[in-house]
């Protein structure tokens, strides 16, 4: 290394590797993970979505997860929440629902409503 | 493909490690591997977080969930609860009368801190170089090197107004500018990493939970005064700080960070571990560096400073860990930035190690001039349990004790020194009103006494007369004038000494005689000593009333001292009573009183045996 362009580069690795802990992130995924979330397959449709980010590079987007969500009949609930816009809950999500959700959604800024059950706090 | 969906911070400070965070570490690895979540999880060890009474803590991202007192039987529930559902574990949230604080930053204890030197302490994984590039790591170095000039570097630190971390709190850019404006091909900077004062942490802290700060700072001065070689000293009691240190250089050579041409300038750097013995004087600057030339750590006398002749005769710098620890984040965020924190004369922030009976003991950051109410009642938590606050030790075995009115004083160099007590490196013992004064300045003598390196003989000599003096004054064996002798001998040994340890040891002494003259007086013309800590100065004594007659005292007693029956009651035979406390902590009805003053009987019998000297004399 020789130069702060370097440096640079490193760095920006480097926190891409630590964006849990960092304040740069754009959207965060919230999966309901309650005991009927669970059963529905709450966890496929995380890994899923951790998956898609990982494969897409996508620095700024995080999935975290909560407990029940009190929407039993549509388990798995997820929540998307972006900086300054209101949440969006998708519903009866799969594994292909997230790709379609992370394409759409996430990379192009189209929510994609037939998934959509609730919108807004 | 990085998978990872939350970053597990467990502290591991060495006093979390004391408490188990490794056990919980290994948990959290076996725990994850049977739940097949590996790959989702990234277990980080950082240095400390600060709050050691509660260790182990952890922080927990992407929500910056804070849990305290973790056990390795807790660690399948915040597997099960928190990282599979959800659910973040409340009851190990820390949490007072009225409400729970579940993210670290709610926490009280971090509210009035600001952390500069400790900023990436408890938040990076220290033996991660990538991560401290991260936080923006070397990017002051890089502009330093490749952008600035050493003067226009120096003149930066003039402006923020760094002062010495360690102590004296001198201007560190007074340093660098003698050393920078002399000619030599052969300069020196030295870390100061001999921390000794008792009670105090902060510098291991730092080299622990965020070496690479440390080495980058030392490299900025290295480069602002011309020096091409460096050392760290650090006591071999602190063999994580030592290895961690070892681990960054080595990591910043892999990374061209160190030896020839770095940032592909012309400035060369290479610098070395050295580890003290641990003798206390060593961390007087002379001192250190002849233990570096490989010579007895003794104190020679200043000037010549080592500015102009230090390490093997050349020109050097020693700063403090701390200080060091301050100067990327001043260049990066500039001198102005820097001097919006503290006060007129001392500027930027202060690490504290916090200890006694306090709340919450630990390491905290807090900007100069805060008060200290707001540093032991709000940061600190208040006392614990019952007793009230009644005394605070500043600067270890060379600062002073302050009391309750001093409360509002300012935290700066100047307001402290003014009232008896000194910054010192930032130990910060806490006092309740148990704690009797005369054997808080005894014990801070002893360790004086001991460390003192016994070159000049009013430190060796005059130190010694002061803790005899003192240990008869404890035993009950205190003279008129012993008060008077005691502060002409303290003031004798601060003129005479070369060093700072003779300079400053009287101070306990003096400021305790100062600011409670009275506990003084009580200990020598009572023979009592108010908190009945002075074993001496107190008895045991049986309230008959209360007494049931158990015979539990008696069966307890060492020394088969107490003597009685379930009719008559037992009572203690002052004379052979070894004050050992069995009967008190036994007694199943708290009929035994500890009472101040030396029992009658006792007080008889010594001056019996007085006249029989006197006699035989």
């Amino acid at each position: 290394m020789k130069t702060l362009a370097d440096l640079k580069k490193i760095r920006e690795k480097a926190q891409e590797e630590m964006k849990l802990r960092g304040s740069n992130v754009r959207i965060k995924i919230v999966v309901g993970m309650g005991t009927s979330g669970i059963a529905m397959g709450a966890r496929e449709v995380m890994k899923t979505f951790l998956e898609e980010i990982a494969n897409r590079n996508l620095t700024d987007v995080i999935v975290t997860q909560t407990g029940e969500k009190g929407l039993s009949s549509m388990e798995p609930v997820v929540d998307l929440i972006e900086e300054g816009k209101a949440k969006v809950t998708y519903g009866n999500m799969t594994p292909e629902k997230v790709k379609k959700v992370v394409v759409e959604h996430i990379v192009n800024g189209r929510v994609v409503s037939d998934y959509v059950v609730a919108t807004g706090e | 493909m990085s998978l990872k969906r939350i970053d597990l911070l467990i502290c591991c400070g060495s006093g979390c490690v004391s408490a188990g965070a490794l056990k919980i570490k290994e948990r959290f690895h076996e725990v994850l591997k049977e739940k097949g979540m590996e790959n989702e999880i990234n277990i980080i060890e950082t240095g400390c977080m600060g709050p050691c009474d509660y260790g182990p803590v952890m922080v927990i991202y992407p929500e910056g969930i804070f849990y305290k007192t973790v056990t390795p039987e807790d660690v399948s529930e915040i597997v099960e609860e928190h990282f599979i559902k959800g659910r973040p574990v409340a009851r190990l949230m820390l949490s007072d009368d009225e409400r729970t604080f579940s993210v670290q930053k709610e926490v009280p204890f971090y509210q009035k801190q600001i952390k500069v030197a400790l900023a990436n302490c408890g938040y990076i994984d220290p033996e991660s170089l990538d991560e401290y590039i991260a936080t923006g790591g070397y990017e002051a170095l890089g502009t330093a090197l490749t952008e600035m000039t050493p003067q226009d570097v120096i003149d930066v630190m003039k402006a923020a107004g760094l002062r010495g971390r360690g102590g004296g709190g001198f201007p560190a850019h007074i340093k660098w500018q003698m050393v920078h404006n002399i000619q030599d091909n052969e300069k020196y900077i030295i870390c100061n990493g001999d921390e000794g004062d008792p009670g105090a942490f902060m510098d291991r802290s730092l080299l622990e939970g965020d070496p690479h700060r440390i080495l980058e700072g030392m490299m900025i001065a290295a480069y602002a005064i011309g020096a091409s070689q460096g050392f760290f000293y650090i006591r071999a009691e602190y063999p994580l700080a030592i290895t961690r240190i070892r681990d960054a250089i080595e990591q910043a050579r892999g990374l061209g960070l160190m030896g020839k041409n770095i940032f592909g300038t012309d400035f060369n750097f290479e610098v070395e571990v050295r580890t003290g013995a641990g003798a206390f004087v060593c961390g007087e600057e002379m001192a250190l560096i002849h233990s570096i030339e490989g010579e007895r750590g003794n104190p020679t006398p200043k000037p010549p400073y080592p500015a102009t002749q230090g390490l093997w005769g050349k020109p050097t710098v020693v700063n403090n860990v701390e200080t060091l620890a301050n100067i990327p984040t001043i260049m990066v965020k500039g001198a102005e930035w820097f001097n919006t924190m503290g006060t007129q004369t001392s500027k930027g922030t202060k690490v504290f190690a916090i200890t006694g009976d306090i709340r919450n003991t630990g390491l905290v950051e807090v900007p100069m001039g805060i008060t200290l109410r707001e540093l032991i009642f709000d940061v600190g938590g208040g006392m614990v349990g019952e007793g009230k606050f009644k005394a605070v030790q500043l600067g270890g075995p060379s600062g002073g004790c302050l009391t309750v009115e001093h409360l509002d004083v300012p935290v700066d160099y100047e307001s402290l020194k003014e009232r008896g007590a000194m910054m010192g490196s930032g130990g910060l013992i806490v006092m309740n009103d148990e704690k009797c004064m005369v054997n808080v300045a005894k014990f801070f003598m002893e360790f004086c006494v001991e460390e003192s390196c016994g070159k000049c003989s009013p430190c060796r000599i005059g130190l010694k007369q002061m803790y005899e003096i003192l240990d008869r004054i404890t035993k009950g064996q205190g003279k008129e004038g012993d008060i008077e002798e005691l502060q002409r001998l303290g003031e004798s040994v601060k003129m005479l000494s070369l060093c700072g340890l003779g300079q400053t040891a009287p101070n306990p002494v003096l400021s305790t005689i100062r600011y409670f003259r009275d506990e003084y007086e009580s200990h020598i013309r009572d023979h009592s000593c108010s908190t009945k800590v002075c074993l001496d100065l107190m008895n045991f004594n049986i309230d008959k009333s209360r007494c049931i007659g158990c015979s539990l005292c008696a069966r307890k007693c060492p020394t088969n001292c107490i003597t009685g029956s379930r009719e008559e009651k037992y009572v203690i035979h002052q004379l052979e009573c070894i004050k050992c406390g069995n009967c008190y902590d036994v007694c199943p009805v708290n009929a035994i009183d500890k009472i101040p003053g030396m029992h009658p009987e006792m007080k008889e019998y010594r001056a019996k045996l007085q006249a029989q000297k006197d006699l035989d004399d």
